[in-house]
């Protein structure tokens, strides 16, 4: 085949993995309500998405805080300028740090869980004996999984913000020396709710919707066979963190800009 | 009316892809209340024929009719409707392995009905009991073996009563005893609950002790041969003898299609 | 792990993460200050707004007091239009002046409101008269070029250039 014939079929085959995917994500949204008749079920996955991953999500957060802590004093003391510690790490984690880091940290725990889990479903043909026994496993299987991730997702970046504060304020008021009143009250007087908090919440909810759409889709479907689901759950933090990363390029971009 | 098939393939073609046509204008009819067993060697069709009987499939040519209805698995709600008639044991019995046995048992109760659980307990008990594994209903999945995960999945797949019951293999890989234990099941079930059966396998001896009727496929979809099992097995024909019997080269050649010895090996070939 | 267990943990979590919410909210950034404290709006209209935004805060003697609600072109008189929520808790006089100042040297903007001596008080709806623009660093310099000219052709400090050259007090910023 000439290498234009090449390029072109390969093309079209992205295009139409793009569609079929698209479908995927409309019937995962088309879902959700019977998703969330079923209520035991999403809890039951809040806890196998959320809960479990609340370990590595605070234990990050901490360090990134103490990091943060640490490297910015170091810029800022040339400055005498250290009294904005606690402004610009709380800045840096709740716009960007807070939602991007633990949505990695979401791909790399929670979305492999759930691409691994599905995909050895598939494999074991226990989604073809749930279709067989006249049950939607989009409905019964995917979607609770779905809202699970939605919800999951913006608490946990939430509380890696939340500790990585509190973790930037042990190294820099307790070790470092910056005075503890400043360290909060030039904070607040600055990071605005709506626009700092909240759209860092709104980006972690994006990021959610994302990470578990795309974990769901390679678990779902993947080559019926160990080395197909080793595979895709590779994809899935591959493409879970690239699409993360641009969109948060794109929502930064569109929220931060001034004005 | 009811007719006495209780399903009609009707002139089939399917195929994977367009490269590989599975089945070619297939056409058979399973008598209602019967077993029927498809016997054939790997690649022959016999699973994805189960597969379009059960809708996971849809047929490229010609129609596949249950109970007098096309199975058409675009018609989602229609599929649903059909499928809670069915009951499909699927070749590794396909548990779900983060429930327990009971929960296994009772999904279906659980997701298609509005039982109290006391009563959802009790049908599981009986039918966990019917395939003899009722002390078996508070064990997790990984602690059940081969067996006696077939017979879990059987008891689930009776679980709402169906009226088709359909076999994937339901002999490959068990030991003597447990094989006879479950060709014992399927006979059994069928009579007393009076289901359809259709039994998917190349078990040649299990299947012909409990079937009423066989049908014999080749690769291709070619059907070689149907009848009752008596008929089969004191057949005439060379392909048909080659299977019930076991031997290793008939019309179904031993050699993979290969260049000549000489060519592979380098040698001349002898003078004749 | 039973149900009730899985639930239990599940609330859990989720009122954890409302705890950061809410403490990140109130804590680290600025809810607690102007949220349903009783308030009343007063207008006042500048040349030049600067750099002040909705939700910039309104300061008397460095004391936070107030938020700018919206900021939008008076289109009778082409001057910035500044609509303000005050805390009620606060009252100034009728002839209370407003500066829009820079908090330190490259912060943000704010509205300082500096108080009169009148008798009445700011009601509900008023307007504040006395205004004055922001700094724009163009006119300054510009200002302090011409000044220096002058100065230059006539060889005298002129009582101009000193002026010129002190930048409007900066609010102080503690």
């Amino acid at each position: 085949m000439n290498p234009l014939a090449l390029i072109g079929a390969r093309t079209l085959n992205v295009l139409r993995s793009f569609g079929h995917a698209a479908y995927f994500f409309a019937d995962l949204i088309r879902a959700i309500p019977a998703a969330m008749r079923r209520f035991g079920l999403v809890v039951v996955q809040i806890h196998a998405i959320g809960n479990l991953s609340l370990l590595i999500i605070l234990a990050s957060g901490m360090a990134v805080g103490f990091v943060l802590a640490l490297q910015m004093y170091y810029a800022l003391v040339t400055y005498g300028a250290t009294e904005s510690l606690g402004l610009i790490v709380n800045l840096s984690l709740v716009r960007e740090l807070g939602p991007v880091v633990a949505a990695l940290l979401f791909a790399g725990r929670a979305g492999t869980s759930l691409t691994a889990e599905i995909g050895l479903m598939k494999a074991g043909e226990q989604i073809a004996a749930m279709e067989m026994m006249a049950i939607d496993t989009k409905s019964r299987v995917l979607a609770p999984r779905f809202v699970g991730g939605m919800v999951s997702m913006p608490l946990l970046a939430i509380l890696f913000s939340a500790v990585g504060i509190l973790g930037a304020y042990v190294v820099a008021v307790l070790l470092l020396g910056v005075d503890s009143g400043n360290f909060w009250s030039i904070m607040q007087s600055r990071v605005d709710v709506w626009r700092d908090v909240g759209n860092g919440v709104v980006k972690s909810f994006v990021f959610g919707v994302i990470c578990t759409a795309v974990a769901l889709y390679q678990g779902y479907e993947t080559e019926a066979t160990p080395e197909g689901v080793a595979y895709a759950t590779t994809r899935t933090v591959v493409i879970s963190s690239l699409s993360v990363l641009a969109m948060d390029f794109v929502l930064t971009a569109l929220m931060f800009s001034t004005g | 009316m009811k007719s006495d098939n209780l399903i009609e393939v009707d002139h089939v073609t399917f195929g994977y892809d367009t490269s590989r046509t599975i089945l070619k204008d297939v056409s058979l009819n399973f008598g209602r209340g019967k077993v029927t067993s498809i016997l054939g060697g790997s690649g022959c069709g016999k699973t994805t024929l189960l597969r379009l009987i059960g809708g996971s499939n849809a047929a490229t040519g010609g129609q596949v009719r249950f109970d007098g209805e096309v199975v058409d698995p675009r018609d989602r709600d229609r599929m649903f409707r059909m499928r809670r008639r069915m009951g499909m044991l699927f070749q590794f019995g396909a548990l779900f392995t983060d429930l327990s046995v009971f929960d296994n048992v009772a999904f279906p109760l659980r997701e298609h009905s509005d039982l109290p659980e006391a009563m959802i307990r009790d049908i599981v008990l009986m039918k966990l009991n019917a395939v003899g594994l009722r002390g078996a209903a508070q064990l997790r999945i990984s602690e059940v073996s081969g067996g006696m995960a077939r017979r879990i999945a059987l008891a689930r797949a009776i679980a709402l009563d169906p009226e088709l019951i359909m076999y994937d293999e339901p002999f490959a890989g068990l030991d003597l005893i447990s094989m006879g234990v479950a060709a014992n099941l399927i006979r059994t079930l069928n009579d007393v609950t009076g289901a359809t059966s259709l039994v998917v396998s190349h078990d040649v001896p299990e299947c012909m002790a409990i079937s009423d009727y066989v049908i014999l496929m080749a690769p291709g979809g070619r059907i070689v041969a149907q009848g009752v099992p008596s008929d089969l097995m004191n057949s005439t024909d060379a392909e048909v003898r080659q299977f019930v019997r076991g031997e290793p080269d008939g019309p179904v050649k031993f050699h993979y299609p290969a260049p000549s010895l000489a060519e592979d090996f380098d040698v001349k070939e002898p003078a004749a | 792990m039973t149900k009730k267990g899985i639930e239990t943990l599940v609330g859990l979590f989720v009122l954890l993460g409302m705890a950061g919410l809410v403490f990140l909210s109130l804590k680290a950034a600025n809810l607690a200050s102007f949220g349903t404290r009783d308030s009343y709006n007063v207008i006042a209209r500048f040349d030049n707004i600067g750099g002040l935004k909705a939700r910039s805060p309104v300061r008397s003697a460095g004391v936070t007091v107030g938020r700018v609600t919206s900021i939008t072109l008076d289109p009778k008189t082409f001057q910035g239009l500044v609509q303000m929520e005050l805390d009620k808790s606060v009252q100034f006089p009728k002839d209370s002046s407003a500066k829009i100042l820079t908090s330190g040297l490259l912060g943000d903007q704010y509205v300082g409101i500096e108080p009169g001596a009148e008798e009445k008080n700011l009601g509900a709806g008023d307007t504040i008269k006395q205004t004055q623009s922001a700094v724009v660093l163009e006119n300054l310099i510009g200002q302090f070029l011409f000044s220096k000219a002058a100065d230059g052709a006539s060889g005298n400090s002129s009582p101009g250039a000193a002026q010129a050259g002190q930048p409007a007090a900066p609010g102080a910023k503690k």
